[in-house]
């Protein structure tokens, strides 16, 4: 019986221990069982050292008070835009420290996801793929974590720092490729409860427990031997790795100057967590800002978020480019769908997944690039239109993997990127 | 055997309807002017004589409506679109000698322009905010501003020179009016903070009108403010109209709520509310000389109230053996609760309000709303 299936009412040590088996879980993600894994591709990308930094807008963020602003327009709302460091290249006047970092940003503006509901539009963000009853697939965080994570990473593939609280680990994001690839939470952008050894635990008495653990892990492993089993024995390897990287979700120690940059608030601090956890080697990290949802006034609450998410943005975005990081790192910046040209009787806006956009960056991507074009009132693509597939080809393809290439789920062929959609080569290096 | 039919009632006609003021048939409107425009609107204002009406949509332009009347006492409502901002205008004002219409928007910028010529144009204009400016007053010479860059400023007609200006708010500011004796500045932002300040700008008075904020931390923002004022005819209360009960911002769930306070000192004296729950934001208010203030609202529709202003003391006598807490801060006056009103008058409206007008007379109010539609109404 592990430590984890005891339960005590105080907290003693045992009780603490039993918490670590917590952390064990955070470590790697031991959930429900998804798919078995079937023929593994080898990580080409594990000696590049590449990363992935999701930047997630719930709600369903307006296109046009963010990257595809139309003043003048009867759809255009009051918001003007604003020329940015990419010339040629407008954006709206509520992202002004954005503007400034264009010139390292792609702009994808003719996206037509078909899809106005917010499960199944943050499902195709994340996966490239339309809702299927046969087969759930996995998110560009977990194919990250399998295919861009050193072999001997010592932070979890998929870390996802939330808003609020919550946390544990989401084997299922991971799907076919196994729950180790699931995405592990980072509660407020703070440290994993439970990330020191329990008080009264001497370092050389912890060693030993493990040395126990492991030998019965692999007795046990040499008969029943899964994804799941392996998953939960590297899920402690890997918690106890991360132990050693706790410095890296301290944030006090960053300079004064650059924290003042990024601000105090939650997203600021996220922000930071972010860099840092991507400088530390982790290979995919998501953070999200919350929340664009705006059915009622959409411009008053645009202008408060929207503040609140500018200047930390372009801060990260500054700062992953001054430590040598952005060229290796793929930016994205994506929401669950965009928002109705039209303007509601309540000064809002509506959920709209016709036409909006996405903004990249980073590794593989051309800085400045604009894809696609929607018409004057902003209601249609009337250039490269481009769907969820697409972009998850785009994101594969700048981190240098193949999107031709097909996962083999017990032997049967998935290709690893929705056939619908290709790379869109004018954001690509 | 059958009954006898009995002889059919003559049906009665509807009672007259309630004339709870002198002279005003709130409970019929009668529409004077419908006036269409093609953009749906925002704003509106009369001029000080009652001629023009002023209204402002969401295409960036300002409208003059002629509202003079014919022998038959039509009015056509002959319109002139006026260009000059670059965004939204919610801000429509007059000079104190009734020469200039004043303009201020969602582009930070301030113009004016001639007051009731046939095709005004912008003569004068001044980058007066950082963001937009939803709040203008004017008193002699002296143009008030308040914007979403959380400052007051000053600027002095005719040429819009730049005068006092100060950082006056953490936050977007909604309101900003002098007090009808020019001798202070009120102004109130999105947290239902309403500050009084003196001619120099230093801050005499500070209340909260807590009922008109929420920070909805499963959205993390903050809704509310005071869409709407109304200073009383004495001039020593002020109405301030918003949205309260909020329980899903972002789908704009609440209902509206017109809280009255006495400026000057801080005291709270009424919370008008309405007898129906109406789902939406207090757009309008205005405070009619003979004793009743109007409200309209936009959301789920549109509704106008009007409420009595005979409102009794607020706080009940304290007991004997309660001791008054100490005020901390005399600019901070404590808030106390009161006994929601309810209306004397409900009236439903054809569309979503967007704002609401009473001419300087009291006997027409015009309320502009989102189908791009004004109209004017008779009050009595």
């Amino acid at each position: 019986m592990s430590a984890s299936m005891a339960r005590y009412a105080c907290n003693s040590t045992e009780h603490t221990l039993s918490r670590r088996g917590m952390l064990g879980v955070l470590g790697g993600g031991v959930a429900t069982a998804a798919c078995g894994t079937g023929n593994l591709l080898a990580n080409p990308l594990a000696k590049q050292h590449k990363r992935v930094l999701m930047v997630f807008l719930s709600g369903g963020v307006s296109q046009l008070e963010t990257w595809d602003p139309k003043p003048g327009a009867s759809t255009g709302g009051p918001f003007r835009a604003i020329p940015t460091s990419a010339p040629g290249v407008h954006i709206c006047e509520l992202l002004p420290h954005t503007a400034m970092q264009m010139h390292r940003l792609a702009l994808v503006r003719g996206l037509n996801t078909a899809e106005d509901d917010h499960g199944k539009g943050h499902y195709i963000m994340h996966t490239g793929r339309k809702q299927e009853p046969s087969l759930e697939y996995p998110h560009i965080g977990s194919v990250a974590a399998k295919f861009v994570a050193e072999e001997e990473n010592p932070l979890p593939g998929y870390l996802n720092i939330v808003p609020g609280g919550g946390g544990g680990a989401n084997a299922a994001d991971a799907t076919f490729l196994g729950p180790k690839y699931g995405s592990v939470t980072i509660s407020d952008g703070r440290a994993p409860e439970n990330i020191d050894r329990p008080g009264g635990m001497d370092p050389q008495r912890d060693l030993a427990r493990h040395e126990m653990r492991r030998a019965a892990d692999q007795r046990f492993l040499a008969r029943r031997k899964s994804a799941m089993t392996e998953a939960y024995t590297q899920s402690y390897d890997q918690a106890l790795q991360l132990m050693k990287k706790k410095a890296l979700f301290d944030v006090s120690t960053e300079p004064a100057k650059l924290s003042a940059s990024y601000g105090t608030h939650d997203f600021g601090r996220h922000c930071v967590m972010a860099r840092r956890l991507l400088e530390g080697g982790a290979p995919f990290v998501k953070i999200s800002h919350t929340n664009y949802d705006t059915h009622h006034e959409n411009f008053d609450f645009h202008i408060e978020q929207l503040a609140e998410f500018d200047r930390p943005f372009a801060t990260l975005l500054e700062d992953l480019h001054q430590r040598g990081l952005l060229s290796s790192t793929l930016v994205m910046v994506v929401s669950e769908f965009g928002r109705t040209p039209g303007i509601n009787r309540n000064y809002g806006r509506d959920h709209w997944s016709k036409a909006w956009s996405v903004a990249l960056g980073g590794c593989g991507i051309i800085g400045g690039a604009v894809s696609g074009k929607t018409n004057a009132q902003g209601t249609v693509v009337v250039d490269r239109q481009v769907n969820g597939g697409h972009l998850f080809a785009t994101y594969l393809k700048a981190l240098g993997l193949d999107p031709a290439k097909k996962y083999y789920v017990d032997q049967r062929p998935i290709p690893m990127v929705d056939p619908t959609g290709s790379p869109i080569s004018e954001v690509l290096a | 055997m059958q009954d006898k039919a009995k002889p059919k009632e003559a049906p009665k006609p509807p009672p007259p309807p309630p004339e709870s003021i002198p002279g005003f048939h709130l409970a019929t409107l009668k529409q004077a002017a419908e006036l269409k425009n093609g953009s749906p609107l925002l704003a509106c204002r009369f001029s000080p004589n009652g001629r023009w009406l002023y209204t402002s949509a969401q295409d960036n332009t300002i409208q003059q409506w002629d509202l003079t009347a014919d022998k038959d006492g039509k009015i056509a409502g002959k319109k002139v679109d006026m260009a000059g901002h670059a965004s939204w205008t919610r801000a429509i004002g007059f000079s104190a000698d009734n020469k200039w219409l004043i303009t201020a928007g969602y582009d930070g910028l301030l113009l004016t322009w001639p007051l009731g010529v046939p095709f005004p144009e912008p003569v004068r204009q001044a980058q007066a905010h950082t963001g937009w400016i939803r709040g203008v007053d004017c008193h002699g010479e002296r143009v008030l501003t308040g914007g979403n860059d959380g400052r007051l400023a000053i600027h002095l007609l005719p040429d819009l020179r730049p005068g006092k200006a100060w950082q006056a708010h953490g936050c977007h500011i909604y309101q900003a009016s002098f007090s009808p004796d020019g001798k202070f500045i009120l102004s109130a932002d999105l947290k239902g903070r309403l500050k009084v300040w003196d001619g120099s700008g230093q801050m005499v008075r500070e209340f909260a009108l807590s009922a008109l904020h929420k920070y909805d931390a499963g959205f993390g923002a903050d809704i509310g403010g005071v869409r709407a004022w109304s200073f009383s005819p004495d001039g020593a209360s002020i109405a301030c109209s918003g949205i309260t009960n909020v329980s899903n911002a972002f789908a704009g769930v609440g209902n509206p709520l017109i809280l009255v306070a006495n400026w000057t000192t801080g005291e709270m004296r009424a919370e008008l509310r309405s007898k129906e729950a109406f789902q939406g934001t207090g757009w309008g208010v205005a405070w009619h000389k003979a004793g009743f203030i109007l409200g309209s609202a936009g959301g789920n529709g549109g509704m106008l109230w009007a409420w009595k202003d005979d409102f009794k003391p607020p706080a009940a006598p304290l007991k004997k053996d309660e001791k008054k807490e100490p005020t901390k801060d005399p600019k901070k006056p404590e808030e106390k609760k009161l006994e929601p009103l309810n209306e004397f008058v409900a009236q439903k409206l054809p569309d979503n309000v967007r704002d609401m007008a009473l001419s300087a007379d009291g006997k027409r109010l015009a309320i502009a709303y989102q189908g791009g539609v004004a109209r004017v109404y008779t009050l009595a």
